[in-house]
C-alpha cells in the first residue's frame, strides 16, 4: 500500500511512467510479440497429459472386426445418395433399423439471409437421421453422439459407412453405460444447428425445424467423423468450435494416447508432430501449427460439425481422416477401433470433463499452452493502451500554476475544465462512429436487394461490397462532425477524447481476449501501436495511411494471406482478393445461421472504437 | 477578509435564513436543464422496458438479488391472492409491506419503479439543501480559517451545479438505470433512505426517524445511519455532543423513542397484515444468515460456498458486525461531518452487505457530485475509474464463460468481484482521506511549511 498512499513514492513511479512512457510501450510491444512466439518453443511449453480420472489408462481391448463392412456399406450408401441425389432417408432409416437402433428423423429448413455462393445454397431444406442406442447397463441418464455429415458428391460416404458399422457393433456390446446417439446430419451445420436446438429445445437463429420424437439423456461428449477415403494416412482432430470456443483438452489427450496405443499417425492443423525442436525447421513447424490454430479460432466459425455442440456445454471434436502419398496407410477397422476404444473411455466418465483445462493453444498434439502463459503475451500488450491513458490523465491533470490570487485564477482554470463543452466533445464522436458501426451491422443485408436492382451485382457481391462501402464512406464521416457542435476542438478536447477511446479499447480487447484469446491478440497486435501513436500533430497523410493498414478490415485482409501463407497454399493478389470478399460473406452468414460473434463485435465495437483514433488524428 | 465575495457577508447577516428561499431561485433557473434530464433519463428507461433487453437484465446477477428479485415479488403476489403465506417455499424474501404495496398497484408497477425520478428529485433538493447549509456554515466560521485556504472553499458558483449533476449522477448512472429497468425493489429501499436524509437535512426530527425505520425494516443495514442523523440534528439543534449534558441523553432518547416506536408500529402492523410472523425468519434471517448463496457482487457467496459447515456461525458472524461495526470508529472521527458520514456509510452497507446488488452502488455514487470539493485530494481516482470500469464489462463476460460456455469457472467470477470491491473500498477511503485532508488544511493552511522552512508534505501511514 506504500505505492498508493506515499505521495513521494507515487510522484517517482507516475514522473518514470510519464517520460519513458515511448520506450517502455515500445519495449511491452517487443516482448509481447516475443513472448507469444516464444509459446511454440517446445521448453516453454507443457506437455499434455491426461486429467481426468476415469478416463486414466487406455486399458480397454478394442474389438471392431468389421471395417471392410463398413466400407462396404458406405459404398452402397454412396449408390443410394446419388440415385435420390440427396440424404437417402428411407435407406438410412430401414439400415439403422435392422442394426437396432430407435430410428427418428428431424426435418428442418432454412433460408439464408443471402445466398451462399462457397456451398450453393440459399433455400435449405434437409432432414437428419438418427438412431439412439439405449444404454443397457443404465439408467439412461447420459448419451454420447457420433456423428457424420451426408455432403453432396463423393465426399464422406465412408464416413456414414463406419458410423453405421459401428452401430452395429456397438449394438451386440453389453457394457454401455451411456445412450449412444449415430446421427448423420443433412446440410452440415444447418442440420446440426437444427438438430441440436430440436435436441434442447431452443431456437437462437430463427430456424424451421420439426421437433425431436426421441431424445437421450444429456449429451457427455460428441465426435464428428469426416472420412472420404478407404484406407487414410493420418487420422486429423479438429478442435476450434464456435465464437473460438475450444473443447476441454482432455478430448484432445484421449484422441492422442489412443492414436498412439493403435499407432495411427496423428495430426493436427494437419501438421505431424516433429522431435527436432531445438532446430530452427522444427521451432518454425511448431509456430507454424500454433499459428494455424490462433488464426482459426479467430475466425470465430466451427471449423467442423462438433463446433456448435460446444455452445450447449458438450465437449466435441471432429476427426478427420487425411489420405495423402505417404507410404503407411491405416484402414477402416484401425478407424473403428480407435472410435471404440475413444468411446468405451468416454462411456466411463462419472461428470463430464472439465478436470483438463479449456483455454489453450496447441503447438503439436503432445503439447500445449495454457491460459496462464499466453496471457501474458496479451497483457503486455494491453498495458500498453494503460500506459498511454496514464500518460494522458498525468497531462490533463497536472494542476495549473498557481498564484497568490487564489479564487479568481481557480475558477478560469475551473472553467476552461468545465464539463459542458468536454461532455459534448467526447460524445458526439462517440454517439456518430457507433451510429456508423450500427450501419455497417445493419445495412449489408437490408440493402441488398435494392443494391441487386440498381448494380449488376449478385446478392452475395452486393452484401459484401455494401460492407465495404459502409465501411469506407465511415472514415469520411465522423471527423467532420464534433465542429457542428462544439465549434473549434480543443487541445484538452482531443486528450479526453483519446483517453476515453484508449480505456474503452482496452476494455473490449481484454474482453475478447478472455472470450476468443487468438481473436483479442490479433486485433491487439494492430490496434495497440495505432491507438498508441494517434494525435492530431503527427504528420496527417503518412498517419492516416498507417491508421488504414492497421484497421481492423486490413487486420482481416493481411490474416487471409497470412493464413494462406500457413497452410502452403499461396494466393496472387487477386485471388487473395476474392476470397477476402468470401471471407466476409461468409462470416456474415456464420453470424447470422449460428450466432457467430465476430461479425457483429467488429461492426458494432471493435470498428467504431477505431473510428474514434481515426477521428483524433483529423481533430481540427 | 477583504477578498470575501459579497454575498457572503450577506448570507452571514441573514442567518439562518430559509432554505427554500435559495431552494426557489434554484428550481426557476434550473428547471428547463433538470426537465431536460428528467425526460431524457424517462426515455431512456421507457425504451428499455420495451425492449427485449429487459427481460435479460432482471435475470442478471448483478442487478436483482434474491430479496429484491421483482420475479420472486410476483410469485409473492401469486401466493398472497392463492390466499397462502407468501414467505412459504422459500421464494420470497421481500418485507410485507413492500407485498401488500404491490398488490395494489402491480398494473403499474413500471410507473412504480419511475421512482428513481422521485429519488433524484429528493436528491436534488437534498444537495440544493446541504450547499445552502454549507454556505451558511462557511459563513459563519470563515473568520478562522487562515487565508490561503480560501481556494480550498468552494465558491458558491461551483455549487450552483451540484444539485443538477447529483440528479445526473443518479438518473444517468448505468448501474441505476439497470436495476430500474429490471423492476428491482432495490429503487424503493433507494428512495426510502433518500426521504430519509432528505427529512434529515431539513431537520424534521420525526420524519427522519420514520425514513430510518422504513429503511431499516426494509434491509436492516440502515440501522448504522442512526448514529450520523442524531449526530446532525443535535448539530442543527446546537445540542453539544457531551456526553455528560443531559440535553445530549435527552435528545438521544427523544430519537431513539420515536425510532423504535415506529419501527414497533410497523412490526405489528406486518404482522397483523400476514397473521403470523412467518416473515421474521424469512425476510430477517435471510439477511443475517445468508442462506442463498447465489452468486452476486458481493463477497459473501464464494466464502460462504467454500467454507466448512461449522464455521460457518463463526464467519457469519464476522462478516455481519463487520458492516455494523465501522459505525463507532466513523462516528467518532466524523462527528463534525455527518452528512460525510452518512456517505460513508451507505458506501460500506453497500459493499459489505449480504446481498449487493449495482443499485445500492448507485444510491452512494450519487454523492460523489457534491464532494466535489475534494477532487483535488483524491490520489486513486484514475486507478479506481479503470477498475470500476474493467469489472463491470467483466462480470457478464466471465459469467458468460462460467454458467454458458463452461470454460472458466467460479473463480475467475469471484476474482472480479473480489477486485469490484477492493476498487469500491478504495474509492471510499479515498475520499475519506481526501476530506480529512482538506480539514487539516483548512485548520493548518493549505502551504504546509517544516520547522526549517521547506515544503512539507502529508503522509498517511
Amino acid at each position: 500500500m506504500g505505492l498508493l498512499s506515499d505521495p513521494n513514492r507515487r510522484r517517482a513511479l507516475i514522473n518514470l511512467l510519464t517520460r519513458l512512457n515511448a520506450p517502455i510501450c515500445v519495449v511491452c510491444y517487443m516482448a509481447g510479440v516475443a513472448w507469444f512466439m516464444g509459446l511454440a518453443f517446445e521448453p516453454f511449453t507443457l506437455r499434455t497429459y491426461m486429467s481426468e480420472n476415469a478416463m486414466g489408462s487406455t486399458m480397454v481391448e478394442e474389438r471392431f472386426p468389421s471395417g471392410e463392412r463398413a466400407v462396404a456399406t458406405g459404398r452402397e450408401f454412396a449408390a443410394h445418395k446419388k440415385k435420390v441425389s440427396g440424404m437417402p432417408v428411407e435407406w438410412l432409416v430401414k439400415t439403422m433399423q435392422a442394426r437396432g437402433l430407435e430410428v427418428y428423423t428431424q426435418r428442418f429448413s432454412r433460408t439464408l439471409p443471402f445466398p451462399d455462393e462457397n456451398k450453393e445454397r440459399y433455400m435449405v431444406k434437409g432432414t437428419n437421421v438418427y438412431g439412439i442406442l439405449r444404454a443397457p447397463r443404465a439408467p439412461r441418464t447420459e448419451a454420447l453422439v457420433l456423428s457424420a455429415p451426408c455432403t453432396p458428391g463423393d465426399n464422406n460416404n465412408q464416413a456414414v459407412g463406419l458410423l453405421l458399422g459401428l452401430a452395429q457393433y456397438f449394438r451386440n456390446q453389453i457394457y454401455w453405460a451411456k445412450d449412444i446417439i449415430f446421427l448423420v446430419n443433412d446440410h452440415d451445420l444447418i442440420g446440426m444447428q437444427a438438430w441440436l436446438e430440436g435436441y434442447h429445445h431452443t431456437n437462437t437463429t430463427g430456424m424451421d425445424w420439426s421437433p425431436l420424437q426421441g431424445r437421450g439423456g444429456s449429451i457427455q461428449a460428441a465426435l464428428s467423423l469426416e472420412l472420404s477415403s478407404d484406407v487414410v494416412t493420418s487420422m486429423d482432430l479438429v478442435l476450434e468450435g464456435l465464437n473460438g470456443q475450444l473443447p476441454n483438452l482432455d478430448l484432445a489427450n484421449l484422441f492422442y494416447a489412443f492414436c498412439q496405443k493403435i499407432g495411427v499417425l496423428c495430426t493436427i492443423q494437419g501438421k505431424l508432430q516433429r522431435n527436432d525442436w531445438d532446430s530452427v525447421s522444427g521451432y518454425s513447424h511448431a509456430v507454424q501449427t500454433m499459428m494455424l490454430m490462433v488464426m482459426k479460432q479467430a475466425s470465430g466459425r466451427p471449423w467442423g460439425d462438433h463446433g456448435l455442440f460446444l455452445r450447449y456445454h458438450i465437449e466435441a471434436a471432429t476427426i478427420k481422416g487425411i489420405n495423402s502419398f505417404r507410404q503407411y496407410k491405416t484402414d477402416a477397422t484401425t478407424i473403428g477401433r480407435l472410435l471404440e476404444g475413444m468411446y468405451r473411455k468416454l462411456n466411463n466418465l462419472l461428470e463430464r470433463l472439465h478436470q483438463s483445462y479449456f483455454f489453450y493453444l496447441m503447438p503439436s498434439l503432445s503439447h500445449f499452452v495454457s491460459i496462464g502463459y499466453y496471457m501474458p503475451a496479451f497483457g503486455l500488450l494491453a498495458v500498453i493502451l494503460l500506459l498511454r491513458a496514464l500518460d494522458l490523465w498525468v497531462q490533463l491533470a497536472t494542476p495549473p500554476p498557481t498564484t497568490e490570487d487564489g479564487i479568481a485564477d481557480i475558477e478560469q482554470v475551473r472553467h476552461a475544465h468545465s464539463s459542458s463543452p468536454g461532455v459534448l466533445s467526447v460524445l458526439t464522436p462517440l454517439v456518430i462512429s457507433h451510429l456508423t458501426g450500427a450501419a455497417l451491422y445493419m445495412l449489408p443485408i437490408r440493402f441488398q436487394e435494392m443494391a441487386v436492382e440498381h448494380f449488376p451485382v449478385s446478392e452475395t457481391e452486393a452484401v459484401v461490397l455494401t460492407a465495404i462501402a459502409v465501411y469506407t464512406a465511415g472514415l469520411a464521416l465522423p471527423h467532420n462532425t464534433h465542429r457542428l457542435l462544439s465549434g473549434e476542438g480543443t487541445e484538452q478536447g482531443w486528450r479526453v477524447l483519446k483517453l476515453v477511446a484508449l480505456l474503452y479499447l482496452a476494455v473490449l480487447l481484454g474482453c475478447t481476449a478472455l472470450i476468443n484469446f487468438s481473436l483479442g491478440f490479433i486485433l491487439a497486435l494492430t490496434l495497440v501501436p495505432a491507438a498508441a501513436f494517434v494525435t492530431p500533430h503527427v504528420p496527417k497523410v503518412l498517419s492516416a495511411f498507417v491508421l488504414v493498414i492497421l484497421s481492423p478490415a486490413c487486420t482481416l485482409l493481411f490474416s487471409v494471406f497470412f493464413f494462406q501463407e500457413l497452410q502452403e497454399m499461396p494466393v496472387s493478389f487477386l485471388d487473395g482478393w476474392l476470397l477476402y470478399l468470401s471471407v466476409i460473406s461468409q462470416g456474415i452468414l456464420d453470424h447470422f445461421l449460428y450466432g457467430s460473434l465476430v461479425y457483429p463485435l467488429i461492426a458494432l465495437l471493435v470498428y467504431p472504437c477505431w473510428l474514434l483514433f481515426w477521428n483524433i488524428l483529423f481533430w481540427k | 477578509m477583504s477578498g470575501l465575495p459579497g454575498f457572503l457577508i450577506d448570507d452571514r447577516l441573514h442567518f439562518p435564513s430559509c432554505p427554500s428561499q435559495g431552494g426557489q431561485r434554484f428550481l426557476v433557473e434550473m428547471a428547463a436543464p433538470l426537465t431536460l434530464l428528467l425526460v431524457l433519463a424517462v426515455t431512456i428507461r421507457a425504451a428499455l422496458f420495451r425492449s427485449s433487453l429487459a427481460e435479460l437484465i432482471a435475470e442478471r446477477v448483478e442487478v436483482v438479488s434474491p430479496i429484491t428479485a421483482w420475479k420472486r415479488v410476483v410469485e409473492g403476489l401469486a401466493l398472497l391472492d392463492l390466499g397462502v403465506s407468501p414467505y412459504s417455499g422459500d421464494v420470497f424474501h421481500e418485507t410485507p409491506l413492500i407485498i401488500y404495496l404491490f398488490h395494489f398497484v402491480v398494473d403499474y408497477a413500471e410507473i412504480t419503479f419511475m421512482l428513481d425520478i422521485k429519488t433524484t428529485l429528493t436528491f436534488t433538493d437534498l444537495s440544493l439543501m446541504l450547499f445552502q447549509f454549507r454556505k451558511q456554515k462557511f459563513a459563519l466560521e470563515a473568520d478562522r480559517y487562515p487565508l490561503d485556504c480560501l481556494e480550498l472553499i468552494r465558491s458558491p458558483k461551483e455549487m450552483y451545479y451540484i444539485p443538477l449533476k447529483v440528479a445526473m449522477f443518479y438518473l444517468l448512472n448505468p448501474f441505476t438505470i439497470l436495476s430500474c429497468v429490471a423492476k428491482s425493489t432495490c429503487g424503493l429501499n433507494n428512495a426510502v433512505v433518500a426521504l430519509f436524509i432528505f427529512s434529515t437535512i431539513k431537520g424534521n426530527t420525526l420524519l427522519s426517524a420514520i425514513f430510518l425505520c422504513l429503511a431499516t425494516y426494509q434491509s436492516i443495514y440502515p440501522l448504522t445511519l442512526c448514529a450520523p442523523a442524531m449526530l446532525y440534528l443535535m448539530q442543527r439543534q446546537y445540542i453539544p455532543v457531551n456526553f455528560r449534558r443531559a440535553s445530549f441523553w435527552w435528545f438521544i432518547a427523544q430519537y431513539l423513542f420515536m425510532y423504535l416506536g415506529s419501527l414497533f408500529v410497523l412490526i405489528c402492523l406486518s404482522f397483523f397484515l400476514l397473521g403470523s410472523w412467518d416473515y421474521m425468519p424469512s425476510v430477517y434471517g435471510f439477511i443475517l444468515s445468508v442462506p442463498d448463496l447465489t452468486p452476486n457482487i458481493g463477497l459473501f457467496w464464494y466464502f460462504f460456498a467454500e467454507m466448512f459447515e461449522h464455521f460457518r456461525l463463526f464467519f457469519l458472524c464476522v462478516f455481519q458486525i463487520n458492516v455494523f461495526f465501522y459505525t463507532i470508529p466513523l462516528s467518532v472521527k466524523l462527528k463534525e461531518h455527518p452528512v460525510f458520514l452518512i456517505f460513508m456509510q451507505l458506501a460500506v452497507i453497500s459493499i459489505f452487505k449480504s446481498y449487493p446488488t449495482v443499485g445500492d452502488i448507485a444510491l452512494y455514487m450519487a454523492f460523489l457530485p457534491v464532494w466535489s470539493h475534494l477532487y483535488r485530494f483524491l490520489r486513486n481516482t484514475f486507478l479506481v475509474s479503470c477498475v470500476l470500469l474493467a469489472c463491470s464489462t467483466l462480470f457478464p463476460v466471465l459469467w458468460h464463460l462460467w454458467i454458458y460456455a463452461g470454460s472458466a469457472n467460479s473463480n475467475f467470477y469471484y476474482a472480479i468481484t473480489l477486485l469490484f470491491n477492493v476498487a469500491q473500498i478504495l474509492l471510499v477511503s479515498d475520499y475519506f482521506y481526501a476530506f480529512l485532508r482538506r480539514e487539516h488544511h483548512l485548520t493548518y493552511g493549505l502551504y504546509l511549511k517544516r520547522k526549517d522552512g521547506s515544503e512539507a508534505t502529508l503522509v498517511l501511514k
